[in-house]
């Protein structure tokens, strides 16, 4: 039995660690951007960028006073079991929500829409979001929290079979120099594209491709492995770096997920996570010991399966 | 290598005159925060400013701190990182006739056209943040809270703080009193490229209602 307890102090955990420590892989896919960057302002902020990181380390303070919306992802191993339900657990993450909020301490971001009022602790309607999946042969909970800014660098396009990568390209193009201009997308930055689905879906896939996978990370896929690439290498070709600058530092990886989608459609979503690309996931045993990381893991082969029944050992794929 | 430029504040007319466009900036002595809470209240809804406020600081940060009050009623202060100006810009003229505010600082930084016809006639320049979110930075600027004012009435993230600061930054020179603006020339520079991005490239099939032909415009 999982107690809510301990996933009320994970749950904390990983909000004070996604808000002050920048995730190695990023650290290191940033560095390895600076290097390649000839613009002088683009690479004096990426410079700046990277003492930043560092004093939050030392000072236990957030690298960005924005921290975004804090939010959840919950993937929950089949034989793991709950003492407090699965109301529990969502009542257990605002709670630690909330008091992470008041002792990193996070930016009470979270507002009313309309009345624009606040409780002071980012807990509200629908907030946080939490977004549930599944694993079989599992007794753990695994909980990731993401602080994603969340006003720029994201669009969405209903795109046609027949644009093809032409309109993909396109619409990447076009998402990433409208809200890299000025830097509004806080470029350098993980880039994802969601591909099909449902328009919810394609959206919450893209978030999903920037947020949940880490630098050096590629699509199982090859050939969509292929264009994750191709596409990075579009957007650092722009000529644009860090806050719109001119340079070369846009893109530091770009993750692509799928989903069928309407026979008609092509629709593709476009979302950059930021230059304090925050993300911390808790493992929560049965016995209760918890172990942390930055790899959310959350693109497992089940959940990315393709059929009605589902076992352990990967199909081949059909055009592989 | 960039130039490096230390102000201290109230900063004054020579001082601001003498900013270059890029050069980086610190600061020290006093900032206070206002945004679309702070303006809305003042401005349109006439509640007078905090006394002597221009005496004590001419530098405006549009910032939300990452910051809490602790049960003894005094204010920890975590990040501190800029929001996007352009949003505020309807306020701008007003506002620094009303505080004699000379510096703005915040994300992204403001249409040139604000430069040249609301800030440089008013002797007034525009610093942009870094990155942005170089939080723990600024925040290590922040040597404590000198005050905050409407708190209750306006929540954490919209009240007015003001910071006493040391070593504050860095910051970007984005606006000079010639109107000039460093995201504008740097935009100019990016825009001779864009075209070339797309060529080869075929339009989608469906377009969507009101799309720019102009691949040059900002969305601000």
């Amino acid at each position: 039995m999982i107690s809510n307890q301990s996933i009320e102090t994970a749950s904390y955990e990983i909000m004070k660690k996604a808000a002050i420590d920048i995730p190695e892989d990023y650290l290191a896919g940033i560095k390895s951007v600076a290097d390649k960057e000839s613009g002088e302002l683009s690479g004096f902020v990426i410079k700046t960028m990277i003492d930043n990181y560092e004093i939050a380390t030392e000072d236990r303070r957030p690298m960005c006073a924005d921290t975004g919306l804090p939010r959840y992802y919950v993937k929950v191993g089949d034989q793991a079991a709950f003492a407090g339900g699965f109301t529990g657990i969502e009542r257990a993450l605002r709670s630690a929500t909330a008091r992470a909020t008041r002792d990193v301490p996070l930016r009470p971001n979270r507002v009313h829409p309309l009345w624009r009022t606040e409780h002071n602790n980012n807990v509200g309607i629908n907030a946080p979001e939490i977004e549930w999946t599944f694993e079989p042969d599992a007794d753990w909970i695994d909980i990731t929290t993401v602080h994603k800014g969340g006003l720029f660098g994201t669009d969405y396009r209903m795109l046609f079979p027949g644009d093809g990568v032409d309109g993909i390209k396109r619409f990447l193009l076009d998402t990433l120099i409208s809200f890299g201009k000025r830097g509004l997308c806080c470029q350098p930055a993980i880039v994802g594209v969601g591909l099909g689905g449902s328009k919810d879906t394609c959206m919450q896939l893209g978030k999903q491709a920037a947020c949940l996978r880490v630098v050096g990370n590629r699509n199982p896929d090859p050939k969509i492995a292929e264009l994750e690439l191709e596409l990075m290498a579009l957007g650092n070709n722009i000529g644009m770096g860090a806050m719109g600058f001119v340079g070369s530092s846009m893109v530091v990886d770009l993750h692509i997920e799928v989903g069928h989608t309407h026979t008609g459609g092509m629709p593709m979503s476009v979302h950059t996570f930021c230059l304090s690309s925050r993300r911390a996931t808790a493992r929560v045993h049965p016995d209760g010991s918890v172990a942390y990381r930055t790899d959310p893991k959350w693109f497992t082969p089940y959940h990315r399966r393709e059929t009605v029944d589902w076992d352990a050992l990967p199909k081949e794929k059909a055009h592989a | 290598m960039l130039e490096e430029v230390h102000l201290s504040l109230p900063a004054d007319a020579e001082a601001i005159a003498a900013l270059k466009l890029g050069s980086v900036v610190y600061l020290d002595g006093i900032v206070y925060t206002a945004r679309e809470g702070v303006y809305q209240r003042v401005l349109n809804e006439g509640h007078p400013l905090p006394q002597g406020l221009g005496k004590i600081s001419n530098v405006n940060f549009h910032c939300s701190p990452a910051a809490a009050v602790k049960d003894d009623g005094t204010y920890e202060v975590g990040g501190v990182t800029a929001t996007a100006s352009f949003r505020f810009s309807k306020y701008l003229g007003d506002w620094l006739d009303l505080t004699g505010t000379k510096i703005i600082i915040g994300k992204g930084g403001m249409p040139v056209d604000d430069y040249r016809q609301v800030l440089a006639p008013r002797g007034a320049v525009y610093l942009t943040t870094v990155g942005y979110g170089t939080g723990a930075l600024l925040g290590r600027g922040v040597q404590g809270v000198e005050a905050v004012h409407w708190i209750d009435e306006l929540g954490i993230a919209q009240a007015m703080w003001l910071f006493r600061v040391k070593d504050f930054g860095p910051f970007l020179v984005d606006s000079n009193l010639q109107g000039q603006s460093l995201f504008a020339e740097q935009g100019d520079l990016v825009n001779r490229n864009i075209d070339d991005l797309y060529t080869g490239l075929k339009e989608p099939v469906l377009h969507r209602y009101g799309e720019t032909k102009d691949r040059t415009d900002e969305l601000i």
